[in-house]
């Protein structure tokens, strides 16, 4: 802001230059144009007879869920731990193959540019591609089955723990590694001693929370073929039995508020 | 026992943060190296042990050329030169113990430091310098339960731990109170008389430095101005090494003393009272 003075002479402050400031409003009337374009697009393209009717058949589609059929349950057992067990090892193997990901991503602990750049490669591409589309290429190359899904949801997770961890390694406390590295410690022993201690509180956090994320997208692998109670879902789906997929949706309710519910102890313990 | 000549160091980003420095310290001397912020002394003890490489000049400790030095010569050589630092530079989420064993980790391999399996002997030395420094009952609370006094020495201990010939020591007292800091002063002190060890003291309270070390060196913008002993260094010098500025301690008289002679000899009194307190 340059200094100018008002007519009594004292000096004026503002925030933002008068250009700035209109530039800020133009700004806003560009974000809102644009809004109300999209907005009118989506409108134009919707076809409003079967909205019309949306209420109606809403309504009917709850009358078919309901009541639940609960002796359905006792089939979704097996495919629910099979789901569960998805998401779990899943977790596992997506955090071991992150881990030295994230080492060799992170800029102060990276061994060469080079290789930081390979494991940027790694991060981005399983993070790009979504777990239902890596089930649907595991399911062609390995077949229909749990080893899809479980390996689908590894390698989406590599992605996510190693972007997370590795902003997290390059977040920790420089001094501590100084000191490490001043005793003559071997660069594994400085990452062992200076860094992963500060990064275990991330690290338990971030693996916790995709665990906790894997458990959802394990649920609706199924409907690719890989396993889980998705193929339920999808069977159930297709033959219209609605009070089937009304029991199906409680359970994985249910089980996504238990590991949400595990997700925040482990986390509140560890930090 | 080391020696530094003609080190310089330049930034990458063209500032010149130390030109030729000449240095000799003799064994067991603790030197002081004061001079403003900014003046290239956290720069020069880090050229010594390498965090910091130096772009010119030799520096040889014990004839050990350490400029050279890479890889596993330069782990060695690392380990004779213990380092304290400004805050204490511990890990946080370790435990005291194992803050003092990482002194160790020069002289055992990856595996035993990972099993946390030091060798009996290290383990021995470990708990005698917490005793030493006065710590036997914080062994198993973790780094950040301390006070900053207790951190310092927990940090002492690691320095000592690697056996070192020379201690490099960065601000030791920035962050602690004037009682705590002229404690860990002391210990520094009384531990290189113990082990006849020298060391390089970084420091930005001029009194400390007069009182606890055998030489003082004044850093000017990457110079050495002043190199001599602590009595040596009169007002004169410190405008050398600081710039102008008024040096004596006394008092500055009030303002209005003229007008209200009784109170202002009562706050007069005041510092004299608590100074003599204080003694």
């Amino acid at each position: 802001m340059p200094v100018s003075t008002n007519s009594q002479g004292l000096p004026v402050w503002r925030r933002r230059t008068t250009r700035a400031q209109w530039l800020q409003y133009l700004a806003w009337l560009a974000g809102v144009s644009l809004f109300l374009l999209c907005w009118k697009m989506i409108s134009d393209n919707t076809m409003w007879v079967f909205v019309e009717d949306a209420g109606r058949q809403g309504a009917d589609l709850i009358s078919r869920m309901t009541p639940p059929e609960w002796g359905y349950a006792n089939v979704l057992w097996k495919p629910m731990w099979d789901t569960i067990n998805i998401a779990t090892l899943g977790t596992a193997i997506g955090i071991i193959m992150a881990f030295p990901v994230a080492f060799m991503a992170a800029r102060n602990t990276t061994p060469h540019p080079l290789v930081r750049s390979a494991a940027l490669m790694i991060i981005v591409s399983s993070r790009s591609i979504n777990s239902l589309i890596w089930a649907m290429l595991l399911v062609t190359i390995l077949g229909p089955g749990v080893l899809a899904g479980i390996i689908a949801i590894a390698l989406r997770s590599i992605g996510f723990v190693g972007k997370l961890l590795y902003e997290a390694i390059e977040e920790i406390h420089p001094t501590p590694v100084e000191a490490i590295s001043a005793t003559g410690a071997s660069r594994l022993q400085v990452m062992n001693y200076g860094v992963l201690p500060q990064i275990m509180p991330a690290f338990a956090g971030i693996s916790v929370y995709r665990w906790d994320i894997n458990i959802r997208e394990s649920t609706v692998l199924g409907l690719v073929g890989a396993g889980g109670i998705g193929l339920q879902l999808n069977a159930s789906i297709n033959s219209l039995a609605w009070d089937q997929v009304s029991v199906i949706f409680i359970m994985i309710f249910a089980t996504v508020l238990v590991s949400e519910w595990v997700s925040a102890r482990v986390r509140h313990a560890i930090i | 026992m080391l020696t530094l000549s003609g080190v310089g160091k330049r930034y990458p980003t063209g500032d010149r943060a130390l030109t030729d420095i000449e240095l000799t310290l003799p064994k067991g001397q603790v030197m002081a190296l004061i001079g403003p912020s900014g003046a290239g002394k956290s720069t020069l003890i880090r050229c010594v042990n390498r965090l910091v490489e130096p772009t010119q000049g030799s520096i040889r400790l014990e004839g050990t050329e350490l400029t050279k030095l890479s890889g596993q010569k330069l782990r060695q050589a690392r380990r004779s030169m213990g380092m304290i630092f400004q805050e204490y530079a511990l890990v946080d989420r370790l435990t005291v113990m194992e803050n003092v064993l990482s002194g160790q980790l020069g002289y055992v391999g990856f595996w035993r430091s990972f099993l946390r399996r030091y060798p009996q002997e290290a383990v021995v030395e470990a708990f005698r310098l917490l005793e030493r420094v006065g710590l036997p009952h914080a062994i198993d609370k973790r780094a950040d339960a301390l006070s900053g006094g207790q951190r310092q020495r927990v940090g002492i201990a690691r320095a000592l731990l690697q056996s070192p010939k020379l201690l490099l020591v960065d601000e030791p007292t920035a962050s602690l109170d004037p009682k705590t800091s002229r404690q860990i002063m002391r210990l520094i002190r009384e531990l290189c008389a113990e082990r006849d060890l020298a060391a390089i003291i970084n420091i930005h309270d001029v009194a400390l430095a007069q009182q606890f070390a055998d030489r003082i060196v004044g850093l000017r913008a990457g110079q050495i101005v002043f190199d001599g002993l602590p009595s040596e260094l009169t007002s004169e010098m410190l405008t050398t090494i600081y710039g102008e500025e008024d040096w004596d301690t006394t008092p500055e008289p009030l303002d209005d003393e003229a007008d209200d002679s009784e109170a202002s000899s009562y706050q007069r009194g005041l510092p004299t009272m608590a100074a003599g307190s204080a003694r």
